[in-house]
């Protein structure tokens, strides 16, 4: 009998991925097995798993790119940078849940255990080099995030947005899945590399193929929570534990937007005189549509939610321009986007007390006397999502608008512009609150601000100025990891 | 032609909207199962337990089907096909330690 | 050239200073506070100096002097790097915002003395010192923004400094609004320029512009006309000017410096700056022209009917920005940026001088409770007068020069419609006049008006550390116009300093005129000016006094006064048929009507239509998964249906 051949495998590639997992498996047993002193202690080995995954990631020799696992798996710079984002996101939140999760008495294993296979499966999406790679690595995060979402079982609210975000999603699966399943009839694949030939040949069947491109677009456009696909996005982010929101608005759009880019660069670029026409729809309404809804607001977690939709739309104008400019642009854009958007939350958590019942715009009056610095902290964050310089914001938002100028994307640039001017407003309005006498009311307790929650800021700050004085080194940084794909 | 096609099909489902006889009545508007008249309230609750076993019903059946072939063509794997297998087992068990030890396997 | 080569120290050390008391101001004593923000603003000073004397040692054609500092973004074919440059233009610049910033940060000490927040206070100077000359010496656009849009934030920063006071914070949240509407204009215009130049750097993009864009085309008219649109935000010109007499909300040293001698200016800067540009857009030209004329006419007549201090003088900056973007769009760059040298002078001083009257009358601003402070604050006195009489456009006094050769310029330019600009402008002059000796009589002469006797008994010279910078500067009001001598052959120093940086493609011959009409027209804008303060004097001078002692010898001199009565009717008819109409079209019409419903409703109403958008678009966020699942399936079919009718081939 000839022994069946061993496909490919090559452990190393995937060794940031498995060191999330074992890292999850062994907050899990932590969980049972340990005292409870020792459970306070899982945030920080999970976080020590992040940062050994983070460095293995940095190690691996990504240029030029390799594929391995016959195919369902890439290794290259473009992937390796967007896991550093989703790596980033995902230690920064373990430091923002700390204190948080001791406060609401959150359980901490499996909640870290559902973050670090969120993580995991993130990783995975962002190096799949194959369709269903990536639809394993999807369902892998979004399950995770289900179940995180409604990880404050007491609240209701919580745990309308688990549910929302659980029908929804699998509704978003059904489009992505199905757009998978046509493609493959069309092409006879789900190697992507492969299916960019079919494609090009035109070997295909054409009606199919279209049909399974746009799936695949709706599916992915959900995730990014593009409009009209976005619907989830607010009452999920509300509802959810302010750090899962976090979360959720850095790591997973992060993977979402690496995987959705990926597939329609590598597979679909001899169609991209079609294709770029529907991105730039999804686009210019995702930003106008999330800018100007955030601007009536009255919570800061809802506001932060119709933020982060009009944030995907800016990522969308650089996807629209493409090339090695936009595409540098967009993970410029999303990791300090990851930096400020986290940063904001982290201070949500701290304000909101107990049981997140002070989020409203009101509950933010008259902090800056109270709390200076970290008041400061907040304007740089809000003022860096606002885009104005000398924020990483800034030098973002105007990398992606060149790029799109650059590639004669007119109109774009100029609505993407508008845009940028309207948000400006919400984010002021928040900034003014903060710096206005508040009325006498109820005497609350002096906010806490944990050690770690304090890291957090201190990193967030980082990305949000430094990246703004002096982005050169993390511009070229992503344009070399741009190179490889 | 698309147009017309949109046209002619989303005519035809407004009108049978509109022309369509509409008659309700309380046997109609029962819920039906297999042409019986129902015994009790479909709105029963379950005790969560169910779901629980089921829960976990499923996840260590998956480890039987994976064992099956395995089982089968064991000797061309070789050593490969076994490590392969001892790591999926493992991960297995750990779950099942897991629910076994957060309690989740008792039925009181 | 140690000046030169450690140019960057300038910017840097407001920054430092900024730092150190934004973050241990708290912890620190008042002097050490004072010490880190004066002291390094004042070292920044001494070396703009020394670097000015380097830039003047050298030869006239090779003053620019460029130094990167660092690559900042490096993304493709694109680049920018941070560096700062210095030449003619950017050296007077340099030296009016570090000369003035340091006395008002000297002022400052005596005047927030009594404030809380005093390290606060300091550290937003600061800053804006760093923003300010970062802006100035920047070496590309993008940095020219950056510093724009800091200045912007310090000065709403500041505007908000009391934010106890609702209208502060409200006027600052106006300033920042107003500025974004700008920087939207400028920021579209980086992007043009860096879309059609393939560069931001000033030292590609000047020397290239001819050769790229064609004269008079779409591009460069678009350009520089979003160029201008930034400057009408920051230099407060129509239709974008209603945030700056709000913010004398801000306490009086920031208006003084911000609001009057160096962020407003930002605008002229820029687009002197840009003359390369300007020029090739004759339809550009006139429109800075028109606009600049329109506002130096309309905010003049506007700071007529004004009681408060700081709102006259807050018009008059308004109006006296007007001035400068005519002789920007007129062409006469030199003459703009003279105007911005001595207007920081004596409108700095101006301001100070109210902020003096307003500390010696424990914070009180409006004029009608004011008077006869000649007496009791002498040098404030002087000052001010000196200031005023530059500002009207007096023989020796700065103003004067800097003002005659705007109009010189506006007379005899090649922008179409010159003459129309000069008659507003000239018009306008007199009405500065007016309203400038109005408000000088207003305060110092005639009797102390105000009611409150804590009030009365309390007002006193200001301390030295506040009239030595008024006494400096009005030292530089009186003086500082010989540097443009107008009339002395190759002796106008300043044209020859800041020729070389306008010397551009397309620029426009410097008018020549001969001898006799250029003294005719001095001799015209003099005796306009005159007139102006003439007419003043009599409305709050002579004829107060007059009314008193008429009231006080009662009815049977009456009789025997009938003829000087007659001339009182004469007053009244002339009262009105000319002021009153003047002062109540300013009243009814250009501030309630014209600033008020059209401009603020204008924004008003973009503001409403977007909210209204916002309230509608809410609406479809139901709370329902099944209205969600619906979207997602229309959009869905929409997509599908896009592509295979539209797209699809």
């Amino acid at each position: 009998m000839a022994s069946i051949p061993v496909p490919d495998i090559s452990l190393g590639a995937i060794a940031p991925e498995i060191t999330l997992a074992l890292t999850a498996v062994v907050a899990l047993m932590l969980e049972v097995f340990a005292e409870k002193k020792g459970r306070d202690h899982i945030a920080y080995i999970s976080l020590v798993g992040v940062i050994v995954a983070c460095f293995i990631t940095f190690r691996l020799a990504g240029d030029p790119s390799w594929t391995t696992f016959s195919g369902l798996y890439v290794v290259d710079r473009f992937g390796q940078f967007f896991k550093l984002i989703c790596l980033l996101g995902t230690g920064m939140t373990i430091l923002v849940s700390v204190k948080y999760n001791k406060d609401e008495g959150i359980d901490n294993g499996e909640y870290y255990a559902l973050l670090l296979f969120a993580t995991s499966g993130m990783l995975f999406m962002v190096s799949g080099s194959d369709m269903i790679t990536i639809f394993m690595g999807l369902e892998v995060m979004s399950i995770s995030l289900y179940a995180l979402a409604g990880y404050t079982r007491k609240r209701a609210r919580s745990n309308e947005a688990s549910v929302k975000y659980f029908i929804l999603g699998s509704l978003s699966t059904a489009f992505l899945l199905y757009g998978i399943a046509l493609i493959y009839g069309s092409t006879g694949s789900t190697q992507i590399d492969i299916i960019a030939k079919a494609v090009s040949s035109g070997s295909g069947v054409e009606a199919v193929l279209d049909l399974g491109i746009v799936m695949l677009m709706i599916g992915f456009a959900f995730k990014v929570s593009a409009v009209p696909f976005h619907m989830w996005t607010p009452d999920v982010y509300q509802g959810a534990p302010t750090p899962v929101t976090a979360f959720m608005s850095a790591g997973p759009k992060a993977a979402a937007f690496a995987a959705f880019f990926r597939v329609f660069n590598v597979a679909f670029p001899s169609l991209q005189a079609d294709w770029w026409v529907i991105i730039w729809i999804l686009a210019v309404a995702t930003m106008t549509v999330g800018n100007v809804i955030a601007l009536l607001q009255n919570d800061v977690k809802r506001m932060l939610a119709y933020s982060s939709i009009a944030h995907a739309g800016y990522i969308l104008v650089g996807f629209v321009a493409g090339g090695a400019l936009g595409s540098s642009a967009i993970m410029y854009y999303m990791l300090v986007y990851t930096f400020m958007n986290i940063g904001a939350f982290a201070i949500v958590t701290v304000v909101g007390r107990k049981g997140e019942e002070k989020t409203k715009f009101s509950d933010f009056t008259g902090l800056g006397y109270r709390y200076p610095l970290m008041a400061v902290a907040l304007v740089i964050f809000l003022f860096s999502l606002a885009g104005i310089p000398p924020t990483a914001g800034f030098v973002g938002k105007f990398y992606i608008f060149m790029a799109a100028l650059k590639h004669g994307y007119v109109y774009l640039a100029v609505i993407g512009v508008v845009n940028s001017v309207i948000s400006i407003f919400y984010y002021l309005r928040l900034s003014v609150m903060m710096y206005m006498q508040d009325e006498p009311g109820e005497d609350l307790p002096p906010l806490v601000f944990a050690p770690s929650l304090i890291a957090v800021m201190i990193v967030a700050i980082y990305g949000s100025l430094w990246l703004g004085i002096m982005p050169a080194g993390y511009i070229s940084f992503a344009q070399s990891a741009f190179l490889a794909l | 032609m698309g147009a017309v096609a949109v046209g002619i099909a989303g005519a035809m489902l407004m009108l049978s909207e509109f022309l369509g006889p509409k008659h309700f009545f309380r046997e109609k508007m029962e819920p039906f199962e297999c042409g019986e008249n129902q015994i009790v309230s479909p709105k029963q609750r379950y005790s969560v337990r169910f779901y629980l076993i089921a829960m976990f019903f499923i996840i260590f059946d998956i480890e039987a089907v994976f064992l099956f072939p395995w089982a089968v063509i064991f000797q061309q794997l070789g050593m490969f096909g076994f490590i392969e297998m001892m790591i999926f087992i493992l991960l297995l068990g750990v779950g099942l330690i897991y629910v076994w030890k957060k309690g989740a396997l008792e039925w009181e | 050239m140690l000046g030169l080569e450690n140019i960057w120290l300038v910017p840097i050390l407001p920054l430092i200073g900024a730092i150190v008391n934004g973050l241990f101001g708290k912890f620190m004593s008042k002097s050490s506070v004072t010490l880190w923000a004066v002291g390094s603003t004042g070292l920044s000073f001494f070396i703009a100096v020394i670097a000015f004397l380097n830039l003047l040692s050298l030869d006239a054609r090779d003053r620019v002097f460029e130094k990167i500092l660092f690559t900042w973004i490096q993304a493709g074919s694109f680049t920018a790097q941070a560096g700062i440059q210095i030449d003619p233009l950017s050296a007077i610049f340099l030296l009016i915002v570090t000369g003035v910033g340091f006395l008002i940060h000297v002022y400052s000490i005596g005047y927030m003395s009594h404030e809380e927040g005093y390290a606060r206070y300091f550290a937003y100077l600061n800053l804006f010192m760093f923003s300010m000359l970062l802006l100035i010496l920047g070496n590309n656009f993008l940095l020219m923004f950056i510093g724009w849009e800091g200045v912007g934030l310090c000065s709403y920063l500041l505007i908000g400094y009391y934010y106890e006071k609702d209208s502060a914070s409200n006027a600052g949240k106006k300033a920042f609004v107003m500025n974004r509407i700008g920087d939207f204009g400028f920021l579209l215009a980086i992007m043009w320029i860096f879309w059609t130049f393939g560069s931001i750097d000033y030292t590609t993009v000047f020397p290239s512009a001819s050769q790229v864009l064609p004269a008079g085309g779409f591009a460069v008219t678009g350009i520089t006309l979003l160029l201008f649109l930034g400057a009408t935000g920051k230099s407060a010109q129509i239709p974008l000017y209603t945030w700056l007499p709000d913010a004398m909300e801000g306490p009086t040293p920031v208006s003084a410096l911000i609001h009057a001698a160096t962020m407003v200016t930002a605008g002229v800067y820029m687009v002197t700056r840009c003359n390369a540009l300007f020029n090739l857009a004759p339809t550009s030209m006139i429109v800075v022209a028109l606009i600049g004329a329109a506002t130096a006419l309309f905010a003049a007549t506007m700071g007529l009917y004004q009681n408060d201090i700081k709102r006259v003088l807050a018009y008059s900056t308004v109006s006296q920005l007007g001035y400068m973007f005519l002789a920007c769009g007129v062409g006469a760059y030199v003459a703009a940026v003279f105007h911005v040298m001595t207007h920081a002078f004596f409108k700095a001083c101006l301001f100070l001088g109210s902020g003096s009257v307003i500390h010696g009358m424990s914070g009180e601003q409006d004029m009608r409770q004011m008077g006869g402070l000649k007496s009791k604050m002498p040098i404030t006195h002087m000052t001010m007068l000196i200031s005023a009489l530059a500002i009207s456009g007096i023989p020796i006094f700065a103003g004067f020069f800097s003002k005659d050769e705007i109009l010189l310029s506006a007379f005899l330019g090649h922008t179409k419609g010159n003459l129309v600009y000069w008659i507003l402008a000239t018009v306008a002059a007199a009405v500065t006049a007016f309203y400038m000796f109005r408000l000088y009589y207003m305060t110092f002469s005639g009797e102390l008006r105000a009611e409150d006797q804590h009030v009365r008994d309390h007002v006193h010279e200001s301390p030295n550390v506040m009239t030595v910078p008024l006494i400096i500067l009005a030292f530089g009001a009186a003086f500082a116009g010989f540097l443009g001598l107008p009339i002395i052959e190759g002796g106008h120093a300043l044209n020859n300093f800041l020729g070389p940086v306008f010397h551009t493609p397309g620029a426009p011959e410097h008018p020549h005129a001969s001898l006799g009409l250029e003294l005719f027209l001095m001799g015209f804008s003099v005796s306009v000016a005159v007139l102006g303060i003439l007419v003043a004097r009599h409305f709050y001078y002579v004829r107060p006094e007059a009314a008193t002692e008429m009231a006080a010898k009662g009815g049977f001199i009456k009789t025997v006064y009938t003829t000087l009565q007659n001339k009182y009717y004469i007053d009244e008819i002339y009262d009105v048929v000319i002021v009153k109409p003047v002062v109540s079209f300013s009243r009814s019409f250009l501030w309630k009507i014209f600033d008020v419903k059209i401009v603020d409703g204008f924004v008003n109403s973009i503001a409403s239509f977007v909210t209204d958008l916002s309230s509608l678009l809410r609406k479809s966020q139901t709370g329902m998964v099944r209205n969600y699942a619906l979207a997602m399936a229309l959009g869905g079919v929409f997509f599908v249906g896009l592509w295979i009718l539209a797209l699809g081939n």
